[in-house]
């Protein structure tokens, strides 16, 4: 993969910022985005704007295929079997709320327990505590070990009979590390329940295929993998979207509304996908989502993790370099993306992110919205978090060395 | 008159235990603001001309040469507006 080549492709990385070459290293947020893919959205909106289905003019189909195509070109990179299991939602947080909302409200009872580990993203923890409030059931939530890796075994005990669905991260937003999805998806289905994956790190970084790991639910976000915000996925299987009620209600989503005096309207719901896209959607975001994919594929997604972990590795190796710095998550490199989370001994995160700010390098401070396993495993107030991508440097790199060094000099 | 708004872009409470507010200097004031405040309050101390540790009226607080400052212990929006006025305006 040549990065310098593909550097040029991201205008963002031409600027400056308070008088220094941007160095973005806040990609677990979200990324930048490639001119190709902006350049997509400006020819749909340019070129082919209407509004999408059940219209005849030319705008109108053109913009439906575009969409459609957009569906199809995404269903191959995750490997769904068909384009019907592959829901447009806002993002990854949406994609979650969306099963919590209409299979868990309408599957889940007293009695009944979910599944969710402490390294959770909040998206994977608030939709079902709130959903608990309403129908009575239990969430247990499976431990992480210290250095931040799952604890397999604990989360294995703790199904029973009574686990209706578990979910995880593929990969924590917090510490990078790799869970492995796919045999917990196997204690899940032996045990009778489903199994929800929060690919929101994972799609971006890593070769995913649905149908290997046997997930049920897949959820994650365009932005996160050089596409535009306001645009994700929630892959469902088709038996499973089928059964389940609507999300929202509104166009597109139907079938047929139909009106009878006295008795008002008899309203039935459009196939899946369909029946969970109420409303016009988010069209030039699918269309900008497939060009980050198409860009994705070209660099090939082997290639993509792999310079993220040599740049993970060298990045690792010299920020020990540093005094002052811990460095946390587990030291097995080889089951880890490009997420470093770490601290510097008597200062704030936020004060270190300010520090790094002013010499143009961004990087996230605080909780990164995970706030138990910070509080139950880590045991830190927040921390700060460096998170790479393709266009990621080992100059970057040694910029960011030389300023956590300053750092370690106060 | 001027007001903070002259000065402040945007006031931005921070993820995490600690709950501290961040306040965002307009760009094209942010140098004015930063002149305002070294003039007002009390230097701790000034590290590498990029951080100041600064005291004022009780208040510990650092300022950023980029125009941002981190204010801790600060109990509600309130008494950090009355700090700004005091020391911007």
């Amino acid at each position: 993969m040549d990065v310098q080549a593909l550097r040029q492709d991201f205008p963002i990385l031409k600027r400056q910022v308070n008088g220094y070459p941007l160095i973005y290293f806040d990609n677990a947020a979200t990324t930048q985005k490639p001119c190709q893919v902006i350049d997509a959205i400006s020819d749909f909106y340019e070129n082919h704007n209407g509004n999408v289905h059940r219209a005849v003019h030319t705008l109108s189909l053109e913009a439906t295929d575009f969409y459609e195509k957009s569906r199809e070109k995404i269903t191959k990179f995750i490997n769904a079997k068909e384009s019907s299991e592959l829901v447009f939602v806002r993002g990854t947080t949406e994609a979650i709320n969306l099963v919590a909302y209409t299979w868990g409200l309408n599957s889940l009872c007293k009695g009944d327990e979910v599944l969710v580990s402490l390294m959770e993203h909040h998206s994977d923890i608030v939709p079902w505590e709130i959903i608990s409030k309403l129908k009575g059931f239990t969430i247990k939530y499976a431990n992480v070990k210290n250095d931040g890796a799952l604890d397999y075994d604990d989360f294995e005990s703790k199904f029973s009979s009574k686990t209706k669905i578990a979910c995880l991260s593929h990969v924590s937003n917090v510490t990078g590390i790799i869970n492995d999805v796919k045999r917990i998806a196997k204690v899940a289905h032996d045990h009778g329940a489903l199994m929800l994956v929060d690919g929101a790190q994972s799609v971006p970084h890593i070769t995913v295929d649905v149908q290997d790991l046997d997930a049920d639910f897949l959820a994650f976000s365009g932005h996160k993998m050089l596409g535009p915000t306001g645009i994700g996925v929630l892959y469902g299987k088709k038996e499973l979207l089928e059964t389940m009620p609507p999300f929202q209600g509104g166009g597109e989503m139907i079938k047929e509304v139909e009106f009878s005096q006295g008795k008002g309207c008899s309203v039935s719901w459009n196939e899946p996908p369909w029946k969970f896209e109420a409303g016009t959607p988010n069209i030039e975001g699918a269309v900008g989502l497939a060009e980050a994919v198409k860009y994705l594929e070209a660099l090939g997604m082997d290639e993509v993790l792999s310079h993220e972990k040599a740049l993970t590795k060298y990045a690792v190796e010299r920020m020990q370099e540093c005094s002052k710095v811990t460095i946390y998550g587990s030291g097995d490199l080889s089951k880890k993306c490009g997420i470093i989370p770490f601290s510097v001994k008597e200062l704030s995160s936020h004060d270190v992110a300010l520090i790094c700010d002013n010499y143009g390098i961004m990087i996230r401070s605080g909780y990164h919205c995970a706030q138990p396993l910070h509080q139950e495993i880590l045991k830190l107030h927040s921390s700060d978090r460096a998170s790479f991508y393709i266009y990621n440097t080992r100059e970057e790199v040694d910029r960011f060395v030389e300023v956590l060094k300053e750092i370690d000099q106060l | 008159m001027a007001t903070i708004e002259d000065y402040v872009a945007r006031i931005e409470g921070t993820c995490g235990e600690e709950k501290d507010v961040i306040v965002v200097f307009k760009y094209e004031k942010k140098d004015e603001a930063i002149a305002q405040i070294l003039k007002k309050a009390q230097l701790k101390n000034a590290i590498a001309g990029i951080i100041f540790e600064l005291t004022f009226q009780d208040t510990s607080f650092r300022l950023y040469s980029s125009g941002k400052a981190i204010f801790r212990s600060i109990k509600n929006r309130e008494e950090l507006n009355q700090i700004l006025k005091s020391i911007l305006l």
